[in-house]
């Protein structure tokens, strides 16, 4: 704390404050958009058109510039639930709660998509829709940690309660997850050849890999923008009956 | 010393009451002993293809019995409050817990071994593979139990606890069932086991040492 | 490149177009439930400040 400059801090305390959050998401709304179009319109022109067909899958790998991308993202979206849920649990910040079950859709429909489209990738390639491939499959049981995270958070009626359980549910999750993970690629490699993950790690050149990393960042942007949106129902739900609601739903009229 | 004695008595206590209800130990056992029959009904009887599943049908059912015998775990305390009270004293909850859990594997878990290796006879598993069976329900039962904890003390304020319950608990068994069922299924052709066991080992502890943990602070969330 | 020859990305144009578009459903609808959400609750709440009985 003694290192962090006076203003930082300040910035967070007055971040933690549901109307002044609601009032800076206002402001910083249509930049993250601006940014969000921006990368993916350059990822996509990059990824679909610049970027030539590989020599082994042809087109068809052009599906890693939505797979990938979404495999980190889901992960990540787990850790920030997570390490919010953490901060929420320890310093009783409500916006870290909200934050933490305001990821969890968001981290789901990630899951969702690299399940799908690995799927979809996975079909011209292996010549069936699914393989018990070790990606795949801690990807799934990912998107059943998510949805326990879920329906949990749906299941307790007392929402600070509900915030509480999920952030001990996450955490205990994080635990899992590396151990889960190597399980099932042990599972993997003693049940099928190394034959399935090779086509997995396409030789990638720079013209591949740059589109790559910009869809990455500009789904980290979409993160931010579908939680923001996420957080403000939320959080206008939790205090419906305060004063800086009010105010607002007043504004409207 | 007082904590151990606290420790004692929770255990005393639980295998006490388990012992007047009975059914709480029969359940769990009769469902493990049920599912594993309906697979032969289910598949066909054929010796090779029963041989070949019997590791996984064992395991998977052993995780769903142990499942279903979790409700019974924090349920009756809750309701009579005694579990408000376990949590109020001045021993660390945690351990209290860690007793709690202990008491019930003795109930649920260790009746799943005892009739295993019937079943595997059942099943026609080669005799080779029964120990590491029985190694592996010894080992990995109780890591169902520590995990299985923590679920059921998130949902246990919960009306309709027990979907939801599956559905966080369930995933979490993924480690214990791939390393406990492949052990079993190496053995039968004969292979080593150890680096299996090993693992099995370490989960034990790491759930021994992390899992009271979330529990305590998931009950204390649950009774408010 | 002709559209044509875009579109169907060498034979694999089903499952490419189908990710994405999938993609894009899925992501657009995290978006736009947060903000009918938010919708109905301003309509809500606006009838309960007119009358709020």
């Amino acid at each position: 704390m003694f290192l962090i400059p006076n203003a930082v801090v300040r910035f967070f305390h007055r971040m933690a404050s549901p109307p002044h959050f609601y009032a800076f998401t206002d402001k910083v709304m249509p930049w993250l958009i601006i940014i969000f179009v921006l990368l993916t319109g350059f990822g996509l022109y990059g990824g679909l058109y610049l970027a030539p067909a590989d020599y082994q899958q042809g087109d068809s790998y052009r599906i890693i510039y939505i797979h990938v991308p979404s495999a980190w993202m889901s992960l990540f979206i787990y850790m920030v639930m997570a390490i919010s849920g953490a901060i929420g649990l320890v310093w009783r910040i409500k916006l870290a709660e909200i934050v933490a079950i305001s990821s969890a859709p968001i981290g789901a429909s990630f899951t969702f998509i690299a399940l799908f489209t690995g799927s979809l990738w996975g079909k011209p390639m292996w010549g069936t829709w699914w393989v018990w491939d070790a990606r795949l499959t801690s990807e799934l049981i990912l998107l059943f940690l998510y949805l326990g995270v879920i329906g949990l958070y749906g299941a307790i009626d007392d929402k600070r309660v509900a915030s509480k359980a999920v952030a001990i549910l996450a955490l205990v999750g994080v635990v899992n997850i590396p151990i889960i993970h190597y399980s099932v690629e042990w599972w993997n490699t003693l049940h099928q050849g190394p034959t399935v993950t090779k086509i997995d790690k396409p030789s990638i050149h720079v013209s591949m890999l740059f589109p790559l990393l910009l869809m990455a960042l500009s789904f980290k942007f979409y993160y931010l923008i579908a939680l923001i949106q996420r957080i403000r129902i939320e959080l206008l739900q939790r205090e419906r009956n305060a004063q800086w609601v009010k105010a607002k739903v007043l504004e409207l009229r | 010393m007082a904590l151990f004695y606290a420790f004692i008595a929770i255990i005393r206590r639980d295998l006490l009451l388990a012992v007047r209800r009975r059914s709480e130990i029969a359940n769990p056992l009769l469902f493990f002993i049920l599912v594993i029959t309906l697979f032969p009904l289910g598949i066909g009887a054929q010796p090779h293809l029963l041989q070949a599943i019997a590791p996984g049908i064992i395991w998977v059912s052993a995780l769903l019995a142990a499942m279903l015998s979790l409700d019974s775990l924090f349920r009756s305390d809750f309701d009579d409050g005694s579990l408000e009270q376990i949590l109020l004293s001045p021993y660390p909850a945690s351990v209290l817990v860690l007793a709690k859990i202990i008491a019930h594997w003795l109930v649920t878990g260790l009746p799943l071994l005892i009739v295993a290796p019937l079943l595997a006879v059942l099943l026609g598993m080669p005799t080779q593979s029964i120990g590491v069976l029985l190694l592996t329900l010894l080992l990995g039962t109780p890591v169902l139990s520590l995990i299985g904890a923590i679920g059921v003390s998130l949902t246990v304020g919960l009306r309709r606890g027990g979907m939801i319950l599956s559905l966080l608990v369930l995933p979490l068994y993924v480690p214990v069932l791939i390393f406990a069922g492949n052990a079993v299924e190496m053995a039968g052709s004969g292979l080593p086991v150890d680096a299996q066991i090993n693992i099995l080992i370490s989960i034990l502890c790491l759930s021994v040492v992390l899992a009271p943990w979330p529990t305590a602070a998931a009950l204390k969330m649950s009774v408010n | 490149m002709s559209l044509d020859q875009f579109l169907s990305m060498g034979g694999y144009g089903f499952y490419v177009w189908t990710s994405y578009g999938v993609t894009f459903c899925v992501l657009l609808a995290n978006i736009i439930i947060p903000i009918m959400q938010r919708k109905q609750f301003f309509v809500k709440a606006l009838k309960k400040q007119k009358n709020p009985l």
